[in-house]
């Protein structure tokens, strides 16, 4: 039997509710239904928290940033002139170092499966576990948390800094407000100033920013990310992921009954009430309509309304309402990471189940092996070596002084190593063709062309064919090319002129 | 107007529209958005003072900084200019053969000779220098005038009876129409050339022009009639024909003598410009 759950309307006989509200009820009970033409931001004041959620959220904090602000700055030896930097983003020698592996624009399908890669592993946590991401690794809540601990440091708790905000100009006010905003600043620009270092020689870079002689794009980078960070971290927040991320409302298609949130178990919450020392717990549910889990909510809202959009499923008002649980001696878990389908079957008197493996779970991560797969697949059996072979169209073939017919083909050899290569070209299919290019000594039939470590070689390429052995108009051709203990084959075709009059 | 009513989950009003059932909720902006549209008025106004904006009658208002596209499109081209000198000077300070062995320098001249090429040459030889009728074909191992890579420079710098002191310089006579020979003279030619160049033709009347031939055509074109690449007298054995291999063509030829002209280039370009324009048609013809 399907049961309706209607968590939307506040309890019957609700009085206007005591003590603290949630940012978005004050913002609600502003003006008009609407709230106005333009609804202005309320201020969210989230308290500190302490528990097990919060703790996981300060180690990941510390990890993420930490691999943002290490990695630039990790070398790796390269031979020769190459970048010594492990992660690097060359756009002026068009090239992308990640450690041992390094890839040309022309393979930027490898971004592309990496992308895939990523959102594919996006839709499989969130239909598992909900908006991982967004609560924990999201550089949005990460940079949110750090600037919520910086204004914590200069202003206090959530009461704290409500009553600094309410409170007159004052020179207390003056230096907390004003050590907050440049500590915000400093953060921000050292975001922006790391960034830069992924896209240039760190080390070098880093001297060059501060004696003005790093690129303009490095300054123009480092400024607008400064502005960025402090506006979206600092100013924005809440208001990125409602109005401004896609991802929220895209995710509602990710989730469904069975997939983890932060929820609130309304089933052994309800009905609320506040609650004395010593009283019955008799008749009446656990919540005793403290508002921790409202105040503690960096999003502003009140978990107890149900899933919703705004709802991060960072785990704090878990965190909070645990705290309060054990004080007044009920049982953990009043808020907790759960499914819908376990809160509904609770609420009539079933066991819970909880299904990982689902038709949805199981498409996502299908998706996600063969996409990761092939990528893998792909790295792993690339060339060293990349040839092209163009034949030349205008002229499609000329015919020399004796009759013989000549091609001509602009060949492309890419060298992906590090090391000089001597490719050997040969061009096979045409009995008596002579391969020659100009400047390039032809050692047995074969070109002996050397290409330089991590460069493309162009060179043009003749083949004259005697008129005895061409007997068909167009003639099937391979160039082979020979290097570093790899061979590459390249079909093309000489054409004869046998289907042009002389 | 539809009809607004408040939607009872949220306490929204809506917007009154309606599809399949679905209403719109009429939530409002952040205020935050508001500002942005502020800041853009506030840019766009800011803009309008620092940069070429509004048009009147009499030109445009210029702006404060005094941007102009045009003035930087003359800087940038200055700032090519120097980055070529680089290039240039390299080209400048090595002979045609060095260039043609250093992969490097050959590359930077391949690029600048099909850029030149493409605005000057193809107008006559074609983009991918194969010619047209009159217009030699300059892929093939068959050359007027000398094919080496000194030779092709120098025609380049002269041109072809370019009317400058030097220029390469040769006339073929208009036998028919000034009258040099009579018509019958001038079929009887036709016939010999188609013989020398393919063994077709009459070769009756081939025999009758042989003294004709000894005495107009042997001068430039040789006894045998291989031609004379000093004086750019085209080989008439061949299978390659400049103004058509045609018994018409051939006689039109004979009659007319058409002799056509290449600009001396000398004066037009640089040096490394010609050489890098030398290396390229060397390149291009297979690098004889």
């Amino acid at each position: 039997m399907t049961v309706v759950i209607d968590r939307t309307k506040p309890p019957e006989g609700d009085p206007a509710p005591k003590g603290p509200r949630s940012a978005a009820a004050r913002a609600r009970g502003k003006g008009d239904a609407g709230g106005g033409l333009y609804k202005p931001r309320a201020p969210i004041y989230p308290k500190l928290v302490q528990g097990r959620w919060r703790n996981i959220k300060w180690i990941l904090l510390v990890l993420t940033l930490a691999v943002y602000y290490v990695t630039p700055w990790i070398r790796w030896d390269r031979p020769g002139d190459l970048p010594d930097q492990a992660v690097l983003v060359d756009f002026a020698g068009r090239r992308f170092y990640f450690f041992f592996i390094q890839l040309w624009p022309q393979e930027v399908y490898f971004i592309t499966g990496l992308l895939v890669i990523a959102a594919l592993a996006l839709f499989l946590t969130s239909a598992l576990f909900g908006r991982l991401w967004c609560g924990y690794a999201c550089p949005q809540t990460v940079w949110t948390d750090l600037y919520i601990y910086i204004e914590r440091m200069f202003e206090g708790d959530r009461n704290a800094r409500m009553k600094l905000d309410a409170s007159p100009v004052s020179f207390n006010k003056a230096w907390r407000k004003g050590g907050k905003h440049a500590t915000w600043l400093a953060v921000a620009f050292g975001t922006g100033g790391a960034w830069i270092f992924y896209f240039h020689d760190a080390p070098s870079l880093l001297r060059d920013f501060w004696v003005g002689q790093a690129p303009m794009t490095a300054y123009v980078s480092c400024a607008i990310l400064t502005f960025t960070t402090y506006a979206l971290a600092g100013t924005m927040r809440e208001q990125v992921c409602i109005y401004m991320c896609p991802w929220p409302r895209i995710q509602g298609a990710m989730l469904d009954q069975h997939s983890l949130q932060v929820t609130y178990r309304f089933d052994r919450g309800e009905p609320r009430a506040p609650h004395k020392k010593g009283a019955t717990w008799d008749g009446r549910g656990d919540c005793i309509d403290c508002n921790a889990c409202v105040v503690v909510c960096p999003m502003g809202i009140d978990i107890r309304n149900g899933s919703q959009l705004e709802c991060i499923n960072c785990g704090l008002c878990v965190d909070a309402c645990d705290e309060i649980m054990v004080k007044v001696g009920r049982p953990k878990g009043l808020i907790a990471y759960d499914t819908d389908a376990a809160v509904a079957a609770r609420a009539c008197g079933e066991k819970p189940v909880y299904k990982l493996v689902r038709p949805r779970t199981l498409y996502y991560a299908g998706a996600l092996a063969l996409v990761g797969g092939l990528t893998l697949w792909g790295l792993a059996t690339r060339s060293p070596m990349d040839v092209h072979v163009l034949r030349d169209r205008n002229p499609t073939f000329v015919r020399m002084q004796d009759g013989d017919i000549r091609n001509s083909y602009t060949l492309k050899i890419a060298n992906r190593t590090f090391e000089p290569v001597i490719a050997q070209v040969a061009f096979g299919g045409v009995s008596g063709a002579e391969l020659k290019t100009p400047g390039v000594e032809v050692t047995q039939g074969a070109l002996a062309l050397t290409v330089e470590p991590n460069q493309v070689r162009t060179v043009r390429a003749f083949v004259t064919a005697p008129s005895a052995s061409l007997l068909q108009a167009n003639m099937p051709a391979t160039f082979t090319v020979q290097a570093a203990g790899a061979t590459q084959v390249v079909t093309t075709s000489f054409l004869s002129g046998a289907a042009n009059a002389r | 107007m539809s009809k607004r009513e408040t939607d009872e989950v949220t306490g929204v009003e809506t917007t009154g529209h309606e599809w399949d059932g679905i209403r719109e909720l009429d939530n409002p902006l952040p205020r935050w958005w508001l500002w942005v549209f502020y800041a853009s008025v506030a840019f766009a106004i800011v803009y309008w003072v620092l940069m070429p904006a509004w048009p009147g009658i009499n030109g445009y208002t210029k702006g404060v900084m005094g941007h102009s596209d045009r003035a930087q499109v003359a800087q940038q081209l200055q700032t090519l200019r120097e980055l070529r000198g680089e290039g240039a000077a390299r080209l400048t300070n090595a002979t045609l053969q060095e260039i043609e062995a250093d992969p490097d320098l050959q590359q930077y001249a391949l690029a600048v000779g099909q850029s030149v090429f493409g605005d000057n040459c193809a107008t006559c030889h074609g983009v991918g220098g194969a010619g047209a009728k009159g217009y030699p074909n300059l892929l093939d191992d068959i050359w007027l005038w000398d094919g080496t890579l000194d030779g092709i420079h120098h025609t380049l710098k002269v041109g072809v009876r370019a009317g400058v002191e030097g220029t390469r310089f040769s006339q073929m006579p208009a036998f028919g129409r000034d009258q040099l020979l009579t018509s019958a003279q001038v079929n009887d030619l036709t016939e010999l050339v188609m013989v020398l160049s393919r063994g077709e033709g009459d070769r009756e009347a081939a025999d009758r022009a042989r003294p004709v031939f000894a005495d107009q055509c042997a001068s430039c074109h040789g006894v045998t009639g291989l031609g004379d690449p000093t004086q750019g007298a085209p080989n008439l054995t061949d299978a390659e024909w400049l103004y058509g291999a045609s018994r018409e063509e051939i006689r039109t030829q004979i009659w007319f003598g058409r002799n056509g002209v290449m600009p001396a280039w000398a004066g037009r370009f640089d040096d490394e410009t010609l050489k890098a324009l030398a290396v390229y048609v060397h390149a291009n013809a297979g690098g004889r």
